[in-house]
C-alpha cells in the first residue's frame, strides 16, 4: 500500500479499502523503522499526523472529495510549520518553531493532508547532496553509500523509499530536479512566482520555487492543483491564472515539438545517462513528438553567473540570523560584535559560510558592477536564449545531471560540487518550468530526464511526463528493501 | 575673512499610514514595546513583504506638492548593516530610483525676499526600531512598534547658506507635510527628524569645502544653533591652518556644540542591490493625475489667495499660511467677523502671543476661532471697544463663558447713551480747565487727553469717538 502513488491511494481511502489512520500509522511506522539509516526525516510529527488522518476519515466518510484528503506528506524543512520545528537543516534554527504556517503548508492541510513531519535538506538549501545539513547527510534509498541529491534530498528519498506518499520540496539552482533523478522520482520545478513563497525561507529570492516531489507526473498535478497561485503574502507570486493541473495530462503527444539543447550532450555527460535520456527521446517519437536539436549559447554562463546572484541575495537573507531575536545565540558573548560574530562563525555550516561570503564580496563597492550587474546581465541572454528555443520548439528535453548518484563524501571541491547543477541552474535563471522524471538507471541508481517548458507551462510539461510515464514503468521501479546495502 | 556656509538637510518624515510600509501591523507613537511588531517586523524566518500602497500615494502627493519629477518607476533597494533594532540585517529604501525625483520649495528670508531651494530626491524607506539603553543593566532592550514604519526621506540641494535659511526651509518643508497631511512632523516625537550637512568656504569661492554631518536634529531650535555652532568651529579650524574631516557629528544641546560620532573613512559598505522580494512599483499618468486632484490647497496658493481675498500683507498672509491650522482658524475668524483685517491683526497679534506664551498649540488654544470672530464682531458693532475686547480675550483664556456672557458679566458694554456720555464730557471740562484752554486755543493734541481721561472716568466703556466728537462741540 505504501508503494502506491497519491491518485492509487486516493481512490483506495474513498472506498474505504483503507483509512487514513491506518495509512498514516503504517507510514509512521516505515519511517520509524528506517529512519537511522536513511536519515530523510528531521522530525516526525506522530500524534499531529494521526490526529489530522483521523479527522481526514471523518471526512471522506462526509463524502468530501478532496484528492488530497487524508494523503499522508512530507515537507521539506524549509517549510515554517506552527507548532512543527522548523530547522532548515541548520544548527541556526535547530529548535525554531515558527509562529505561523508557510501558504504552501496551510494550502496542504486546508486540503485536508497529512503531515508526516519535516524532511531533512542541505543547510538552508546550499547544497547539492544534502551533505551540509546540519543532521548528517541523506543516504538514497537505492544505495545508501551513495548522496540522495540536495537540497531537497530528504523529501526524495523518503518519496522513493515510500515514507511518504508525496513531498514538498523548493529548488533554486536544481534541488528538486537534481534529487528527483538521483532517486528515481518525479520533481517539479514551477515559473518563478507560481507557487507562494510566504513562509518558505529564503536562499535566493529571486530564483527559489516551491515544487512537488512525488511518485508520478499525475501526483504532481494533484499537488500542483493546491499549492500554485497567487498569494497576497508574496508580492513575487504570479496573477497568471491557474489551471486545472490534471485536465490535460492524457493529451496526445502527436506533433510535440521536442528541442534537445546540445549544450547538455557534451563532454561530463557519463554515457549511461546519454544513452538513457536518447532511448527517452526515441519513446517520444514513437509518441508521435518531432526531435529537432536547439541551441542554448550561454548555457554555460550560468553556473558562474548563478553563483553570483544566489550568494548575493543569500548574504542579505541570511542576516536575519543574528542572536537576537530567535534561534541560535552563542554562550556568553562579551559584547555585541562577539554576540554576532560567533553566533554567526557557531551557528552556520562552512558551505553557508562560503555563500555569504561570496556574496557578500560580489555586491560591495567597486565589485558590484563586475560581479552582480555583470551576472543579472547574463541572466538576460539565457532568459534570450530560452525564449529563441521556445519560437521553434515546445518543451526542451536533456539530462536532469551529468550523471548518477555520487557517493558519500566523494565531493569535497565546491565548485565540482557546483556544476552538479550545470543542466538545471539556468531553468532557475530564466524562471521557468522544468520537471525531472525517471528515465532509467546506471547500474542500480536511476538517470533522470528534465523536460524544460515555456513559463508558466507547467500543464504542458506535466501532459509530457505522464504521456511517458503511460509507456514506461521507470517511475514504479522501487529499491530493495535493504537499500542496496 | 569672509566665510559663506554651505548646507544641505536630509529630512525624514515618518507618513502617518494606518500601518507599517511592508506589513499590516499599526504604527502608533507610544504603544508598549513590542505590541506593533507581526511575524515580518521581527523578520521571521520566510516573511516577505507586501509594499503599503498608501505609502507610496503619500510620497507622490508630496512629490506633486514640490513640483518634483514623479518616478514612474521606482526600485526598492537593500541597505545592508547589523545592528540589533534593525531585524532583517538590512534596511529598504530606495536608491538609484527614488519615487520623488528632482523638485524645489520657495521659502521666504529675513528681508521678505523669496528664495527657491531645490530639493533632489524623496524616497520612501522603513524606519529601525528603538535600542533601549536605560531600562536594563548590562543588557540593551530591542523595542520593534517602530521597525518598518514608512519613512520619506527628503533631500535637498546643498543651496541653503545659513541657518535662518535652514530653519525656513524645514518650517516649509513642515508646513508642506502638514498641509498634505501626509505626517504628524512632530519634531519632538521624532516623525520629523533632520540630518544637516554643513561646509563652508570662502565666499564667491566655487568649490565645496569638506563637509560634516550632524545627525538627528530634533527640534528647529537646535538645527539653528547646531548650524552655527558647527560653521564656528570650522571657521577656527581653517583660520588656525586645520583642515576640516569629513565626519559625522552629533548636537549636544546642553553645551551648544557638536561632537565628533564616526569618521566616513571607515564608514560601512552597505552593499545596496535591488530588494528581490518587492517587484520594481509602475506608476502611470492616471495614477499621478487622480493623486493631483486630491492635492489640497499648498501655503504658496493659500497665501497669495489671502493676499487677494482678504487685502493682506505679504507679511501677514505669510503668517497665516504658515500652518494649515493657523490658515483654518484665520478662515473661520474671518467668517464670523467679516473684517479681514481686523481678524488677521487679532489672529497674528493677540492670539498668536498667548499661545506662545502658554506655550499650546493652536489646536488646544483656549480661545476658539468662533469666540474670536464673535469678539470682533463687538467690536464691529460698538458693543465694546477694541480696549475692552483685549479684556474680553484675557478673560475667555480662563473661562468657559461666550464672548456675550463676559460682556453681560462683567458689564463691559460700551456706554452710547448721549446723555451718560455728556455727563462724562462735562466732568472731565470741568476737572481740566487748563486743558480746555489750550485745547481752544488750537493744541489740537491736548483732545487725546481729554478722552482718555473721560475714557478712565467710564472705565473704558464709553465709546471714544463719541466722547472726542462731544468734547470738540462742547469746547469750540
Amino acid at each position: 500500500m505504501l508503494e502506491k502513488t497519491v491518485a492509487e491511494l486516493s481512490k483506495a481511502l474513498r472506498s474505504q479499502e483503507v483509512s487514513s489512520v491506518e495509512l498514516t500509522q503504517a507510514y509512521l511506522e516505515k519511517i520509524a523503522a528506517v529512519n537511522e539509516r536513511l536519515n530523510t526525516y528531521i522530525t516526525t510529527c506522530d500524534e499531529l499526523a494521526l490526529k489530522q488522518a483521523s479527522k481526514a476519515d471523518q471526512l471522506i466518510a462526509d463524502g468530501n472529495q478532496n484528492p488530497l484528503l487524508g494523503i499522508p506528506i512530507a515537507h521539506k524543512d524549509i517549510f515554517c510549520t506552527k507548532n512543527i520545528k522548523t530547522t532548515c537543516g541548520s544548527k541556526m534554527l535547530e529548535n525554531f518553531v515558527s509562529p505561523y504556517d508557510a501558504t504552501i503548508v496551510s494550502k496542504l492541510n486546508k486540503a485536508g493532508a497529512v503531515t508526516l513531519g519535516k524532511t531533512n535538506m542541505d543547510e538552508f538549501a546550499m547544497g547539492s547532496s544534502n551533505e551540509t545539513s546540519y543532521f548528517g547527510s541523506v543516504k538514497n534509498p537505492w544505495d545508501t553509500s551513495k548522496v540522495p541529491g540536495g537540497s531537497s534530498g530528504g523529501s526524495a528519498a523518503a518519496v522513493a523509499a515510500d515514507l511518504c506518499a508525496i513531498a514538498t520540496g523548493t529548488d533554486t539552482g536544481g534541488s528538486i530536479r537534481q534529487p528527483a533523478s538521483f532517486c528515481g522520482v518525479t520533481g517539479l520545478k514551477p515559473s518563478y512566482g507560481r507557487v507562494s513563497r510566504w513562509g518558505m525561507i529564503a536562499f535566493a529570492s529571486s530564483l527559489d520555487q516551491a515544487g512537488p516531489i512525488s511518485k508520478s507526473a499525475e501526483d504532481a498535478a494533484i499537488l500542483m492543483n493546491v499549492i500554485a497561485g497567487p498569494d497576497n503574502l508574496d508580492s513575487t507570486s504570479s496573477r497568471t491564472p491557474v489551471v486545472d493541473y490534471t485536465l490535460n495530462l492524457n493529451d496526445s503527444l502527436y506533433g510535440l515539438k521536442i528541442g534537445v539543447p546540445k549544450q547538455h550532450f557534451t563532454e561530463g555527460l557519463s554515457a549511461d545517462v546519454e544513452e538513457s535520456i536518447r532511448l527517452s527521446l526515441k519513446e517520444f517519437e514513437k509518441l508521435g513528438a518531432s526531435i529537432t536539436q536547439v541551441d542554448l549559447p550561454n548555457n554555460h554562463l550560468s553556473v558562474p553567473a548563478y553563483y553570483v546572484v544566489a550568494p548575493a541575495e543569500a548574504s542579505a537573507n541570511l542576516s536575519r540570523y543574528d542572536g537576537v531575536r530567535y534561534g541560535f545565540r552563542c554562550d556568553n558573548p562579551i559584547d555585541l560584535e562577539d554576540m554576532y560574530m560567533r553566533t554567526r562563525s557557531e551557528g552556520f555550516g562552512s558551505e553557508v559560510k562560503r555563500r555569504i561570503m561570496i556574496g557578500t564580496y560580489a555586491l560591495s563597492a567597486g565589485y558590484y558592477d563586475a560581479y552582480y550587474q555583470k551576472a543579472q546581465k547574463i541572466r538576460r541572454l539565457i532568459k534570450n536564449d530560452f525564449d529563441a528555443a521556445f519560437e521553434t520548439v515546445d518543451v526542451i528535453v536533456g539530462p536532469t545531471s551529468p550523471h548518477t548518484a555520487f557517493s558519500l563524501g566523494a565531493t569535497t571541491d565546491p565548485v565540482k560540487m557546483y556544476l552538479e547543477d550545470i543542466y538545471t541552474i539556468a531553468v532557475n535563471l530564466a524562471g521557468l518550468p522544468g520537471i525531472s522524471i525517471p528515465t532509467g538507471f546506471g547500474g542500480n541508481l536511476p538517470i533522470g530526464m528534465q523536460i524544460i517548458g515555456k513559463e508558466f507551462a507547467e500543464a504542458k510539461l506535466l501532459n509530457v511526463a505522464h504521456q511517458y510515464q503511460q509507456v514506461t514503468e521507470w517511475h514504479k521501479s522501487k529499491p530493495s528493501e535493504n537499500f542496496g546495502e | 575673512m569672509v566665510w559663506e556656509s554651505v548646507i544641505g538637510l536630509e529630512v525624514h518624515v515618518s507618513l502617518s499610514t494606518a500601518s507599517k510600509l511592508f506589513s499590516g501591523t499599526a504604527s502608533n507613537f507610544g504603544a508598549d514595546p513590542n505590541t506593533q511588531a507581526n511575524v515580518f517586523d521581527l523578520a521571521m524566518p520566510g516573511t516577505l513583504p507586501v509594499l503599503n500602497e498608501e505609502a507610496l500615494k503619500m510620497a507622490v502627493k508630496f512629490g506633486l506638492a514640490i513640483g518634483a519629477q514623479i518616478g514612474k518607476h521606482s526600485v526598492f533597494d537593500r541597505k545592508n548593516y547589523f545592528y540589533p533594532d534593525l531585524p532583517k540585517g538590512y534596511q529598504v529604501t530606495q536608491l538609484d530610483f527614488p519615487t520623488v525625483g528632482k523638485g524645489s520649495i520657495s521659502i521666504t528670508l529675513e528681508d521678505g525676499s523669496e528664495k527657491v531651494i531645490g530639493i533632489t530626491r524623496a524616497h520612501i524607506e522603513e524606519n529601525a526600531g528603538k535600542s533601549l539603553h536605560d531600562e536594563f543593566s548590562n543588557e540593551s532592550g530591542i523595542d520593534l512598534n517602530r521597525a518598518g514604519e514608512p519613512l520619506l526621506e527628503i533631500v535637498s540641494e546643498p543651496e541653503i547658506t545659513s541657518a535662518k535659511e535652514a530653519v525656513a526651509y524645514l518650517k516649509k518643508l513642515h508646513s508642506i507635510v502638514r498641509y498634505l497631511d501626509i505626517s504628524d512632523a512632530i519634531m519632538a516625537q521624532g516623525s520629523m527628524r533632520c540630518d544637516v550637512n554643513v561646509s563652508i568656504r570662502k565666499q564667491g569661492e566655487n568649490k565645496l569645502g569638506t563637509r560634516t554631518e550632524i545627525k538627528n536634529i530634533n527640534s528647529f531650535r537646535f538645527v539653528e544653533k547646531a548650524i552655527n555652532s558647527e560653521t564656528e568651529r570650522q571657521q577656527e579650524i581653517i583660520e588656525d591652518g586645520g583642515s576640516i574631516t569629513q565626519e559625522t557629528r552629533r548636537y549636544d544641546s546642553t553645551k551648544d556644540i557638536t561632537t565628533s560620532m564616526r569618521s566616513k573613512e571607515i564608514a560601512n559598505d552597505y552593499r545596496y542591490f535591488p530588494e528581490p522580494d518587492l517587484l520594481p512599483v509602475k506608476i502611470d499618468e492616471s495614477y499621478i493625475k487622480s493623486i493631483e486632484q486630491e492635492l489640497p490647497e499648498l501655503p504658496d496658493i493659500k497665501k497669495d489667495r489671502f493676499m487677494t481675498e482678504y487685502q493682506l500683507s505679504t507679511y501677514d498672509s505669510g503668517v497665516l499660511t504658515s500652518s494649515l491650522e493657523i490658515a483654518d482658524y484665520y478662515e473661520i475668524v474671518v467668517k464670523h467677523c467679516q473684517d479681514s483685517k481686523l481678524a488677521a491683526n487679532w489672529v497674528t497679534g493677540n492670539l498668536l502671543a498667548m499661545l506662545n506664551q502658554l506655550e499650546l498649540d493652536l489646536a488646544s488654544s483656549p480661545v476658539r476661532a468662533e469666540d474670536l470672530g464673535c469678539l470682533i464682531s463687538r467690536i464691529k458693532d460698538k458693543t465694546i471697544s477694541g480696549k475692552i475686547a483685549k479684556t474680553v480675550f484675557d478673560t475667555l483664556i480662563n473661562s468657559n463663558l461666550s464672548v456675550d456672557e463676559v460682556i453681560e458679566q462683567k458689564g463691559l458694554k460700551q456706554v452710547t447713551d448721549t446723555a451718560a456720555i455728556e455727563e462724562l464730557v462735562m466732568q472731565v471740562i470741568d476737572e481740566n480747565p487748563d486743558q480746555v484752554i489750550q485745547l481752544r486755543e488750537g493744541k489740537e493734541q491736548v483732545l487725546g487727553y481729554l478722552v482718555g481721561q473721560a475714557m478712565k472716568l467710564s472705565q473704558g466703556k464709553a465709546n471714544p469717538s463719541q466722547v472726542s466728537q462731544l468734547l470738540k462741540l462742547k469746547i469750540q
